[in-house]
């Protein structure tokens, strides 16, 4: 909108970019800190004015302890997490992306069923599950493994629907029907007519879970009881129980500090990069 | 509504399409494959809506309905656990403090965001680029971490807030303590999340069509009249959408509350319900009165949430 041109405009404008000035530095405080803390040591971060540099520069040495400490446990939660979350997320993908277009572009028993279901799905509060989830898997001896965290993530109502919704505007019927008129195949349809068009939905899809599994804390605390399968946000917190049990003397707090640093830049990397995507994708969804 | 009731019903469903009444024995046999297709589709979603959520719904359902007891084993107890929970005080407790915290925060939270969004709307130069991605960018950072931040920002070893106190002579503030203990908390939460509360707005207010607001702009309505008048009740949806998501978060409170117990004995066990659901469980091994506890919970919210959808639908329908 280019009504900033009036001449009473102006100074409103002015005054929402210092409003949004403030705003930023709200939102950057604690990711500012979380910076300025992992150059410094354990003493440093004690004795050092919280939102600056302390005497030395120990981000290398930080670094260096934290993917020691533990035997290189460190470096076990980064790979368990990034092997939850990238798996969970291709296979929610796949499964939305599949399950979006079949119920947008066919027609089959129970399919007005299933939509209507959909919405409440989406209601249902994950955290109501976790518990149950864990008792049922431990019938089968599924608990305490890597699938236990991975298979009920793959569960995203949410992520079906906005692919519902994407499909049902974006991929025409006409050009399937065409397909269907040279004798492809439906799966061949979807994956090389339908999946090009409706990719932005399937970065959104992809990214959304990809945080989600993640960030999880609840499910994995359920469902691991071994250090080696953590990932980052259970082993981040263990350590942190650790080093305020014992004040800093055996697990340091510069650990947890330089541990978090190293967790979220990864996932704020991705969601630059691939800006453009998600922020098409999602507004697919919100409109409906 | 699996794969076994397609015969039947398929049936029904070609009968109920005698559009083309041309269409010959091939033409329904193409209906039945496109049928068979479109849930073949469906089904490695529907496996998994089965396995993770209608069956460990179930399952709860069940030991919510039985009692374990060293003497009688387990056995149906029907609905006595439910009355247990909803007169257990400490259960109770929970669900008021979460519910009065919501209350607060998450119309704070949503305003703001929707301020923000319509600010970006009207407002396309460097900095609202800077700040909308800037304020998206807690969303990244998982929950847990950005408790431990702000819970090291807010103790008196680490952070620099605690001190403010000491501006107006009240000593160091105990964040973790007190009145300021929820507020504490709502702060984690609004940072963390006003930021993609912000952005689903906006990309709501980015689809709307420029048209249905370039008549108020040539009648001289200022931006602000624009955006309240035009713009709030065009995202409606998208608005209450966010509201439903933010209230059945804000029922299941975990995280947050879990990390920065910690730093605040205050933070008990039953301080929020989904804490109280998970001591049940892992710290005190009733599992039966624990599915009880996050069934009613779930039931709470999933009720309120759905009446809510269905109401403002029916509503928007009607309009």
């Amino acid at each position: 909108m280019s009504v900033s041109t009036t001449s009473s405009v102006r100074p409103r404008t002015r005054l929402a970019h210092v409003i949004m000035g403030v705003g930023m530095l709200y939102f950057a405080v604690p990711l500012i800190w979380i910076v300025i803390a992992s150059t410094k040591s354990q003493p440093d971060l004690l004795s050092s004015p919280a939102l600056w540099f302390g005497h030395g520069f120990d981000l290398p040495a930080n670094l260096k302890q934290l993917f020691r400490e533990d035997d290189g446990v460190y470096g076990r939660w980064l790979i368990n997490t990034a092997v939850y979350a990238g798996v969970s997320a291709l296979g929610a993908t796949a499964l939305c992306s599949l399950a979006g277009y079949g119920l947008a572009r066919f027609t089959f028993p129970g399919k007005r069923f299933l939509e209507s279901a959909l919405l409440g799905m989406i209601m249902v509060p994950g955290t109501a599950l976790v518990l149950p989830t864990y008792l049922l898997l431990s019938h089968i001896h599924l608990v305490n493994t890597m699938w236990a965290v991975i298979l009920p993530s793959l569960l995203s109502p949410f992520c079906t629907y906005l692919a519902r919704v994407y499909v049902s505007e974006s991929v025409p019927t006409e050009l399937l029907e065409a397909a269907r008129m040279d004798r492809a195949g439906e799966l061949r349809i979807f994956l090389q007519v339908v999946v090009p068009m409706i990719r932005p939905v399937m970065v959104t899809v992809f990214l959304f879970t990809l945080v989600a599994t993640w960030n999880n804390y609840f499910l994995p605390l359920v469902m691991l009881s071994e250090s080696k399968l953590y990932p980052l946000t259970v082993g981040l917190t263990t350590w942190f129980n650790t080093a305020q049990q014992e004040a800093g003397t055996r697990l340091l707090f510069n650990l947890v500090t330089t541990g978090s640093l190293v967790a979220i830049v990864p996932l704020i990397i991705a969601f630059l990069m691939l800006q453009r995507f998600w922020r098409g994708g999602l507004s697919s969804g919100s409109l409906k | 509504m699996s794969v076994n009731v397609l015969p039947s019903r398929q049936a029904a469903n070609a009968e109920m399409l005698p559009a083309q009444p041309r269409r010959t024995r091939r033409g329904s046999s193409f209906q039945a494959r496109q049928s068979i297709a479109g849930a073949l589709f469906v089904l490695p979603f529907l496996v998994i809506v089965i396995l993770f959520l209608a069956l460990p719904l179930g399952y709860a359902l069940w030991l919510s309905l039985h009692s374990e007891s060293l003497a009688f084993g387990s056995r149906f107890t029907g609905l006595d656990q439910y009355v247990h929970v909803f007169k257990d005080p400490e259960f109770r407790d929970g669900l008021w403090r979460v519910i009065r915290f919501g209350i607060v925060q998450i119309p704070i939270m949503l305003g703001l965001a929707l301020v923000a969004a319509l600010a970006l709307d009207a407002i396309d130069s460097r900095i609202a680029r800077l700040f909308r991605l800037i304020a998206f960018m807690p969303y990244a950072v998982p929950v847990v971490i950005g408790a431990l931040m702000w819970g090291f920002l807010y103790s008196k070893t680490f952070g620099p807030f605690a001190g403010v106190g000491h501006l107006w002579g009240a000593g160091s503030l105990n964040f973790f303590g007190g009145h300021l203990l929820l507020i504490s908390l709502g702060n984690v939460v609004t940072w963390a999340w006003t930021g993609y509360n912000m952005i689903v707005l906006y990309s709501a207010l980015q689809g709307l069509p420029r048209e249905m607001y370039e008549a108020a702009v040539v009648d001289g309505a200022s931006p602000i009249q624009i955006a309240w008048h035009v713009k709030v009740p065009a995202i409606r949806q998208a608005i209450s959408l966010a509201a439903i998501f933010t209230v059945i978060g804000t029922m299941q409170f975990f995280n947050e509350p879990a990390i920065l117990a910690r730093f605040a004995p205050d933070i008990d066990a039953g301080y929020t319900p989904n804490l109280y659901a998970y001591a049940q469980a892992f710290r005190f091994g009733s599992f039966n009165y624990s599915a009880a506890t996050s069934f009613a919970l779930g039931l709470t919210v999933f009720v309120l949430s759905y009446a809510y959808v269905f109401l403002t639908r029916r509503r928007a329908a009607r309009a």
